[in-house]
């Protein structure tokens, strides 16, 4: 069987959050401009210095990333549209890492942003995709709570996971947030609140479910001789996966794109689970994150709930997760919920987390779950990142 | 002119006074009713075009959709197929000095009172003469029963042996006809003939032997009451309709006030 | 069980009527076949015609075998609950308003997921079956129910959302004179109605059906002539603001096409009252019903049209009839396209020829008024918009969607004589 290619030689840079907002006047666009613009004045470039591009956005209608590179004043000889919702950072990243290593572009942008203005939500998931206006929105139009109440109804009964177990995860991650300024959440969360909130889709109640706000995401993609010779620090890529409408004849999802693709993953990343300083899970539900730590083998199919149980999961604990505070408690900004757990993931390894830095962090493994594009997340993606002092 | 010149003085006096004859046209007023395999009378139906609105700002109009012989309506001779070919037999080809002229009017309303079927036999009539004088030659002549005071099912009196309701005998309205040279016959109910009127032979007598001979007919009327038997000038003028076989219309007696009549 | 549903109580004239909101309308055209089979209450999935795939959502291509043959097959309902949940909040307003609402994921035995609506009395991962209903933007929702009948189940308030049932509802019969008058009365007050108003038109005209009607309880006869505007706006004035469910069983009728008669006046009759009629009334009470559709128990929820199956395709015996039908049924679309915003159906109701006196020289089978009436309360109870009673209209509905010019060539044969 063919392997597929090294990452060799790959640096990531600049990594750049907006200070999320609940709403916001603005467009997808300003957000946009203003991620870009963090980490190009971070690296020290101008728009006229990057010749890849990649964006990532639910509220740029009519616009693409075509659009973009006029509105935007660049002028890239490589560019991407990632519409992969939680999967999209590291897709992006791992895209763009290809198009340096074949010479394609030199310096690329990944971006990804959104806006929330007061009725967005709706209108987004009102033209979500075919499947969803036919066959899911019709029914309650609970949108995602809706869909990942049913998964996780059917994941509770099937392997005994409870809802303290998911509180947990919820409980860990909103410590995590109160050390992470640009953090929506800012007060607080107990086991006890989390259990008795208001019920929104059985089992799903309210700190199950992220805050839709307005915010952007960047970092930038550039072979490490390049960072170097422009005195950037940069993280590399060891290795990473995306996979889209795995398992099919599934009922129903139980598990994700990640388990077709996980031993290469660890192999080419020469890593193991067991190695990583910091992981960031997908956590638009918890749900999701206790299947990711299953299916990219933490722990056998059916066991994170007890693998969860022994784990302290905040930043200093012995299984640093979701360092920001993740969706849960940082917020959902649209596809940038993409990025966030991958450009924290870059400030970790960079060093630069500040509040929430987990100390000598050097290995982190990120993974991304998006688009319910009817009754499960279709893609999948995950990238295991490595400080240079490896 | 004086004659002229008397009339509008004794109008303005109100020694001639004018009696409206007609029935308000109205979507619920009965009109007859054939087996239902024939064709049917049109029931008055009025659509507004515009009543001051978008349609049009400042005016109201309708239009209208109705019978030859809906509501209070003159028969033409060419109504019936007695009359399909006589001269002259059609609305707009009457001379219009047959529109006025004299009437008497027969009162049957005690016997039509007392039987819902009551026939206007000649020897009624010749009594009503011995009382009230010869019917002239060229008179309207009407037959009160008081019919048109009745509303609803109880006007049409329809049954599933079909209407009841009063009118000539085919002697009675033969005698009008050729023993008096009315010039029209008319009646309260809802046809010239009685509602059993298709049983006589022949069918429906007034309206064959009338047009027949040229005469006309007026039907559905009101206020016969107001009428005195003799002496009052009747005005029924249908709608100039080519080729009209009868026409809805207002019709109006001119009565001298009761007591210019007493004082005669 | 389901808890059995109250009668109202009587209007609080000081509150607001509630404003009609609607379940998401969009879907994709492939979608639209699942629309059509539940307007007629058939549960039927897209099925390849290459590897007998049964696939849900609906799809343009095969999602096994990239075949684009794919053809709206009925399909068995049986099915499995997987997972269940009760969203208690929404951003869609229909669904706020209505909450908790309860919903799951099934797996059909046939072979596809699907996540759709949960009656209140399904057990939790038990076996059910599927029903395809329209919802109040006229859109298919499937819905499970549980595999054996439960107690008042009809009462189940996400089922009645999609219902027209007539149970606690005031019905209108337009016209007491016609022969079905009687027996639709009686259905309507069967099914629950809690009154049915039946125009009377021409009052001063004798007619044998007003003593049935006279017998039963909770009728009401009311002045009403389809033919006259102004009766009918004025029994608007009356009852509009009381009609949930408006039969319109207005019918003029004679035999012939345009030779046999030589002039239009029968004809004028039939587009006055089957055509123009409808025109009236639904100028008249369009407005009023579609601002009730969400008032409750008794909601504005049906227009049901009793419309003779030769709309879709001419009966030369009954030409001039048949057109005045057909002119009928396209303004019947119009309407569903005039109502579709406030979630009010209109259901038409097709039927063969009827036994009465102007059928009397055609042959059997002929639809009884009991069974007319009977097609009618099950339509209403199903959420139809289409529903064919008897067998003459079964046979030329099902001839009409196998060719439609091939139906109006076989209508239209002149027989080789003599």
């Amino acid at each position: 069987m063919r392997r597929r290619a090294s990452y060799d030689g790959i640096a990531i840079v600049a990594p750049h959050s907006t200070p999320y907002q609940r709403y916001s006047i603005e467009t997808a666009h300003w957000w946009i401009a203003k991620a870009l613009r963090g980490s190009l004045n971070s690296a020290g470039l101008t728009p006229r210095d990057i010749d890849g591009f990649t964006v990532s956005s639910f509220t740029l209608f009519p616009d693409t990333a075509v659009g973009l590179t006029q509105h935007l004043g660049l002028c890239p000889s490589w560019l991407d549209h990632i519409p992969m919702g939680g999967a999209s950072g590291v897709v992006a990243l791992r895209r763009a890492a290809r198009a340096v290593q074949a010479g394609d572009a030199n310096i690329v942008a990944c971006v990804a942003g959104d806006t929330n203005h007061i009725d967005s939500f709706r209108m987004m998931l009102s033209s979500f995709s075919r499947f969803a206006s036919d066959a899911s929105y019709p029914y309650g139009y609970g949108g995602p709570n809706a869909n990942f109440a049913l998964l996780t109804d059917r994941y509770m009964q099937e392997y005994g996971a409870t809802r303290e177990d998911f509180g947990r995860i919820c409980v860990a991650q909103r410590e995590n947030a109160l050390k992470n300024p640009r953090a929506v959440m800012k007060k607080p969360l107990s086991l006890s609140q989390y259990l008795e909130a208001r019920p929104i889709a059985d089992p799903i109640a309210l700190f199950d479910c992220v805050m839709p706000c307005a915010g952007s995401e960047c970092f930038l993609v550039m072979h490490q001789e390049e960072a170097e010779r422009r005195g950037l620090p940069f993280v590399t890529l060891a290795g990473a996966i995306e996979r889209h409408n795995a398992h099919p004849q599934d009922p129903i999802q139980l598990r994700g794109g990640w388990t077709m693709d996980i031993d290469e993953l660890w192999n080419m990343a020469k890593s193991s689970p067991d190695a990583m300083d910091l992981v960031q899970t997908y956590d638009d539900y918890p749900v999701i994150s206790a299947m990711q730590i299953e299916d990219l083998g933490f722990c056998a199919k059916g066991e994170a709930a007890s693998f969860l149980r022994d784990k302290d999961m905040t930043i200093t604990g012995d299984f640093p997760h979701n360092t920001s505070g993740g969706q849960l408690s940082a917020g959902q900004a649209g596809a940038a919920g993409g990025f966030i757990g991958l450009v924290e993931a870059i400030r970790q390894l960079l060093g630069s987390a500040g509040g929430t830095q987990v100390k000598g962090a050097t290995q982190a493994l990120v993974s991304g779950f998006g688009m319910i594009n009817y009754d499960r997340g279709v893609c999948s993606s995950a990238a295991v990142l490595k400080a240079i002092t490896i | 002119m004086s004659l002229l010149n008397d009339l509008a003085t004794q109008l303005a006096s109100g020694e001639v006074q004018v009696v409206d004859l007609t029935h308000t046209l109205d979507p619920d007023f009965p009109v007859i009713i054939l087996p239902p395999e024939f064709g049917q009378c049109a029931r008055f139906r009025m659509e507004e075009i515009s009543a001051y609105d978008h349609r049009g700002p400042a005016w109201k109009w309708h239009n209208l959709t109705l019978s030859e012989h809906t509501g209070t309506h003159f028969d033409a001779p060419a109504h019936w197929i007695s009359g399909r070919d006589l001269p002259n037999n059609s609305v707009d080809e009457i001379d219009p000095s047959q529109f006025v002229g004299p009437v008497v009017v027969i009162d049957c309303s005690k016997g039509a009172a007392q039987d819902e079927d009551y026939e206007l036999t000649p020897e009624f009539i010749t009594a009503w003469e011995g009382e009230h004088g010869r019917i002239p030659e060229d008179a309207w002549v009407l037959m009160r029963t008081d019919w048109s005071k009745k509303s609803g099912a109880e006007y049409l009196n329809m049954r599933e042996d079909g209407a009841h309701s009063p009118g000539p005998t085919p002697e009675g309205i033969l005698f009008l006809i050729n023993a008096r040279k009315i010039r029209g016959f008319g009646t309260e109910t809802v046809g010239t003939d009685a509602g059993q009127g298709s049983h006589y032979s022949p069918p429906y007598p007034a309206h064959f032997y009338l047009h027949g001979a040229g005469k006309f007919g007026l039907q559905c009327l009101a206020n016969l009451d107001q009428l005195p038997p003799t002496g009052a000038i009747l005005m029924a003028a249908p709608l100039k309709i080519k080729n009209g076989t009868g026409s809805p219309l207002r019709v109006m007696a001119l009565v001298p006030a009761p007591e210019t009549r007493t004082t005669r | 069980m389901t808890t059995p549903l109250s009668p109202p109580p009587k209007k609080d004239p000081q509150k607001r009527t509630l404003s009609p909101t609607r379940p998401p309308e969009a879907r994709s055209r492939a979608f639209l076949g699942l629309s059509a089979a539940a307007a007629e209450g058939r549960f039927a999935l897209q099925k390849c015609s290459e590897c007998a795939t049964f696939q849900y959502p609906p799809r343009d291509a095969c999602g096994s075998c990239l075949s684009t043959d794919l053809k709206w097959t009925d399909c068995a309902p049986e099915g499995t609950i997987l997972a269940q949940t009760t969203v208690r909040t929404s951003t869609k307003l229909f669904f706020r308003e209505r909450a908790p609402w309860r919903t799951g994921t099934v797996q059909l035995d046939a072979g596809p997921v699907i996540i759709c609506h949960v009656h209140g009395d399904c057990e939790r991962n038990g076996r059910v079956k599927l029903i395809n209903r329209l919802d109040r933007s006229g859109q298919a929702v499937l819905l499970a129910l549980p595999d054996k009948r439960s107690l008042n189940m009809e009462d189940d308030p996400q089922l009645r959302e999609m219902t027209s049932d007539p149970k606690h509802r005031r019905a209108l019969i337009t016209d007491g004179r016609q022969d079905n008058a009687p027996a639709l009365a009686k259905a309507l007050l069967e099914a629950g109605a809690s009154i049915v108003f039946v125009g009377e038109s021409e009052t001063w005209r004798p007619y044998p059906t007003r003593a049935p009607l006279l017998e039963m309880n909770e009728i009401e006869l009311l002045p009403l002539d389809v033919t006259d505007s102004q009766s009918v706006l004025k029994q608007t004035g009356e009852i509009g603001g009381k009609t949930d469910i408006l039969i319109n069983n207005a019918r003029f009728l004679r035999a012939g096409g345009a030779l046999a008669r030589g002039d239009t006046g029968f004809a004028k009759d039939e587009m006055e009252v089957n055509y123009f009629g409808l025109m009236r009334l639904a100028q008249a009470f369009g407005p009023a019903m579609c601002a009730r559709t969400a008032d409750g128990v008794n909601s504005a929820v049906a227009w049901v049209n009793i419309l003779s199956v030769h709309a879709l395709s001419n009966l030369p015996e009954f030409g001039c009839f048949s057109a005045s039908h057909a002119a009928a049924r396209s303004l019947s679309q119009s309407l569903r396209a005039d109502f579709r915003g406030a979630g009010l159906r209109v259901m038409n109701l097709y039927v063969g020829p009827t036994e009465d006196d102007w059928h009397q020289p055609v042959p059997p089978p002929k639809v009884m008024p009991a069974a007319l009436a009977r097609s009618m309360i099950q339509g209403l109870q199903h959420g139809l918009e289409e529903t064919y009673c008897g067998d003459v209209a079964k046979d030329l509905y099902e001839r009409f969607l196998d060719h439609p010019n091939v139906l109006e060539r076989e209508m239209t044969l002149a027989g080789d004589g003599a």
